[in-house]
């Protein structure tokens, strides 16, 4: 595929993409209107019609992979389909097109979505309240951590600061936990691929009463079920500690079983991942906080609530709120979606998203399990992690070039190298969108690429072949810094 | 299901591959107390794709919107003009339900724009560099005053008191766990701006906002000079609008910039999601949080992109990443970059222009009315008025002429913040001023 050139190299002095209209008011010099303010001189934005500027972006366009173009088979990410009527949804006037601080009486059906949401959320969770603030799930994370903080500090318990993290989990765990001023303790991960009840036993009594909780993703980041779960959120409670569950994998549970009743006290979930709200590329995403009662006075501000009349209105009153993560009440539009998705299932049916994504990921366990090694050999959730440290000793070839070999089927790479935990690590999440041939067909390009280690190693290691651009050069990238056009002398 | 491909069929012959026979089979490591807790009577009745499209449409039309109603609300979201073209090209499947990045050789085409609204982003601040975006206006701060205290390791900043409360508190809230101290530049109580004259040596930097949320233009060079000679840096949270007229932040000798991009073609949508602008001078490149977009070569020596800096990032680093951030606002970035593109050196300063003239002539006319203006200082497209009646009272009549009214100021129920954008047209603006003439002349109860 040929190179765009970048829109600053498309643009051509004197031409006009948007006819503004003439000033209707009697036009006044700047400089008498803003004396004594600096203006710029120059303002180097592109100069082309609204037909280049389309051109160029559908031309970048076309060197994506999307979800409505094919199977992404990204473990941890939930890359399901995303429906149309959301987009419709999103860009209804009186979602899209409402001004944040509008009078609560003009915005009635905007609010409804939130108030449906945080019960909707809440019921889905098994958690007592909800709160939409936070635009992603690491931003979620931060909140939830806040909160605890905020329970401990409020019971004289400000000198609780250490959270239990195990080693496979999620980046954000640990960084978030550094955000809220917290150090964290690592856990080990046992020969069942979950948490090590001893080691987690030592860690607890180490901590003494500096505990402040501990982050779980459950089902874990290897995608299975944390069966002690139950003792787990027993043992932290204890010893004076909250459970925090990162939701990422809450696609396993929709339906089935709710992380409030194992025990958690506190949870985000991931609006992008679980409720069919699209990535876009790298965002925005959206991550819902679920909280248990005794969390609910420190929640941010506002919270919709609907009064004795029906009318929703925002809450401010909350007098031990730990402020605002976030400046309105969330990623609105997001939420929308997620509206759209839930209430389409219903209570009748929201169980059988866990069901049909649980069954995918089991059946290519078993099926692709056949050609490659499962890393632990047991029934998963809704994701199966390979190992190909096998394949790599015997034929040279490393996951990373597996994976970018995938590309040349017609399908994304899986999640390679995590969780770390696992050598030459693939994890494999096939959501409940995806349809059984779908499944096989990419079975049976694996199965072809494994072939190909051992009879053509060289074509899988140079892979990708057929994508716009071959493997890329990141460690000049990150050497000679090349971070934005540069403007013309 | 609508999305749920597998026939009873289907599922049957995964289950009998797997070698189960029946769906529960593959929950049993879930305990059976906990399953059998669950309970999904708090949601509502599967709903029908026919019936869901109009529930949608019926809740969304029990709302005042900015289509029927003329807008003087702003207060950090803006209802400035959307070029057609962004929507079509955000609506593209191939942006809109892609993955983040992470892999560039299936991802070029989000990665040329992100590496394109970064030098969009520079151009219009006047700074070396700017990432992928943040979550919105008010983190993006929060992020820049933590990276201030990081790079001058002092534990002490600066927030001006005429800073948005919502940015305020949000910025509060990120550094209350992290032990960092705030204390508050004062606003002068005639021009609206802010009294620079309270830096220490223990400050790691002054925050403004430009123009602040009274709609003043603060003096930029001011706090520079007066940050540096503490060794403290300056952090501006600015309109990107005011960028079409005003002088660039990074010209001014400012450290940090960072600011709310919705108004860069992005829906009001009740606020959020939103586009955090973060740029900043280049010696900083490796302490910014978020996603940085480099350009490169692939294994052909062909033109590529690629994210690039990843060491600073929380999926390498985790507990020492320079921020937890995991995401940017990839979608709506795009958005401003068509924006941007599409709007051009002329369009974009003919908005910033119209702003600025049609917000003039309404605080004339409204002068002229008898509504005075709070402040004295300079302004771009917003500012205060003291009213003659409470603005809740106000908005309930402009709203009867399909007017949504300026923001009430917490603490101050006759005073309001108008907003006009270059969507406001004469016959809107002169409308306004007739209902608040009518409150002037006692004609309202």
């Amino acid at each position: 595929m040929s190179t765009e050139p970048t829109i600053f190299e498309k643009s051509r002095s004197g031409r006009v993409g948007v006819q503004m209209p003439t000033c209707d008011v009697p036009v006044v010099d700047i400089q008498d209107l803003l004396p004594g303010v600096a203006l710029r001189t120059s303002l180097p934005l592109p100069e082309l019609t609204e037909g280049d500027v389309m051109r160029h972006f559908l031309r970048i366009s076309q060197k994506n992979y999307c979800v409505d173009k094919g199977f992404y088979p990204l473990g941890s990410c939930t890359m399901k389909y995303n429906p149309k009527i959301n987009d419709v949804a999103v860009q209804m006037p009186g979602f899209a097109r409402v001004h944040p601080f509008q009078p609560e009486e003009t915005v009635q059906g905007t609010l409804q979505v939130l108030f449906d949401m945080q019960n909707w959320l809440s019921a889905i969770l098994g958690m007592d309240a909800v709160s939409l603030q936070p635009a992603a799930g690491a931003h979620g994370e931060l909140l939830g951590l806040m909160l605890i903080r905020a329970y401990h500090v409020s019971r004289g318990d400000a000198h609780r600061n250490l959270v239990l993290v195990p080693t496979a989990a999620h980046g954000t765990n640990p960084a978030s936990a550094a955000r809220c001023g917290y150090k964290t303790v690592p856990i080990n991960t046992d020969e069942r691929g979950l948490t090590c009840i001893d080691d987690l036993k030592r860690q607890i009594a180490a901590c003494g009463d500096n505990l402040a909780g501990m982050m779980l993703t459950n089902p874990n980041t290897v995608g299975l079920f944390e069966e002690d779960i139950c003792l787990i959120c027993d043992l932290v409670h204890a010893a004076g500690g909250q459970m925090y569950c990162d939701g990422a994998n809450m696609n396993a549970l929709v339906g089935t079983a709710r992380p409030g009743d194992m025990g958690f006290d506190v949870m985000h979930v991931n609006l992008h991942k679980t409720f069919s709200v699209p990535h876009g590329g790298g965002g925005p995403g959206s991550g819902p906080v679920g909280i248990k009662a005794h969390l609910a006075p420190f929640l941010p501000v506002p919270v919709v609530v609907k009064d004795d009349e029906g009318v929703y209105r925002l809450n401010y009153d909350l007098p031990q709120t730990i402020g605002k993560v976030g400046p309105y009440y969330g990623a609105y539009l997001a939420v929308v979606r997620a509206w759209a998705y839930i209430a389409h299932f219903g209570k009748q049916n929201i169980h059988m998203i866990s069901e049909d994504a649980v069954l995918n990921a089991n059946y290519l366990r078993v099926e692709l399990g056949k050609t490659i090694d499962i890393a632990y050999d047991r029934i998963c959730m809704h994701e199966a992690v390979f190992s190909l440290k096998n394949l790599k000793a015997q034929t040279g070839i490393k996951a990373l070039e597996v994976a970018k070999r995938i590309i040349d089927y017609g399908y994304h790479p899986p999640t390679m190298y995590f969780p770390l935990i696992v050598p030459e690590c693939l994890m494999i999440e096939p959501t409940e969108t995806e349809s059984l041939e779908t499944i096989n067909d990419f079975i049976q390009a694996m199965e072809k690429i494994v072939a190909e280690c051992f009879t053509d190693p060289e074509t899988v290691k140079s892979a990708p072949h057929t994508a716009p651009v071959g493997r890329i050069d990141e460690a000049t990238a990150a050497r000679n810094l090349d971070l934005s056009w540069p403007l013309e002398a | 299901m609508s999305y749920l491909p597998n026939t009873d069929a289907e599922r049957g012959k995964m289950l009998a591959a797997i070698g189960v026979n029946n769906i529960k089979d593959l929950f049993v490591h879930i305990p059976q107390a906990v399953q059998d807790a669950a309970d999904y009577s708090g949601l509502t009745d599967s709903l029908d794709d026919l019936t869901l499209q109009r529930k949608l449409i019926a809740m969304s039309s029990n709302a005042a919107d900015l289509n029927s109603n003329a807008c003087f609300l702003g207060a950090g979201i803006y209802d400035h003009f959307i070029p057609p073209v962004v929507g079509s090209v955000c609506n593209r499947s191939e942006f809109y339900t892609a993955y983040t990045p992470y892999q560039p050789e299936v991802s070029q085409g989000v990665l040329q724009s992100i590496y394109e609204f970064q030098s969009l982003i520079t151009r219009l601040t006047g700074m070396d560099v700017a990432n992928a975006s943040m979550y919105d206006g008010a983190t993006a701060l929060a992020e820049a005053v933590i990276m201030s205290c990081d790079l001058t390791k002092r534990r002490s900043v600066v927030l001006p008191a005429n800073l948005h409360p919502s940015l305020r508190s949000v910025v509060e809230t990120y550094l209350d766990p992290l032990g960092i101290s705030i204390r508050t530049a004062a606003q002068n109580q005639e021009t609206g701006a802010t009294e620079i004259d309270t830096l220490t040596e223990n400050d790691a930097c002054i925050v403004l906002q430009q123009p602040n949320f009274h709609g003043v233009i603060e003096d930029l060079g001011a706090a520079v000079a007066a940050a540096k000679a503490v060794g403290a840096q300056t952090v501006v949270s600015v309109d990107p609008m005011s960028l079409g007229i005003l002088e660039t932040p990074g010209s001014l000798g400012v450290d940090i910039v960072v600011g709310e991009g919705q108004g860069l073609g992005c829906f009001p949508a009740f606020g959020g999601p939103l586009l955090g602008l973060f740029a900043c001078k280049k010696e900083y490149i490796r302490r910014i949080p978020g996603r940085i977009v480099g350009g490169s070569v692939d294994t052909s020596g062909r033109r590529a992109y690629t994210m690039t800096l990843r060491t600073r990032e929380q999926d390498i680093r985790r507990d020492t990443a320079t921020s937890n951030i995991c995401t940017n606002q990839a979608l709506f970035a795009l958005a401003a970059t068509v924006y941007l593109s599409v709007m051009g050196k002329q369009g974009f300063k003919d908005a910033s222009t119209l702003c600025v003239q049609k917000s003039h002539y309404l605080a004339a006319k409204l002068a002229a009315a008898g509504v005075a203006q709070r402040f004295s200082g300079p302004f771009f497209k917003e500012f205060v008025i003291t009213c003659p009646a409470p603005v809740v009272d106000i908005n309930k009549a402009l709203l009867e002429k399909k007017i949504i009214g300026g923001l009430p100021l917490p603490g101050a129920p006759n005073e309001m913040l108008v907003c006009v954008t270059e969507q406001r047209t004469k016959e809107e603006l002169d409308s306004f001023v007739d209902v608040l003439a009518s409150f002037v002349k006692g004609e309202v109860a």
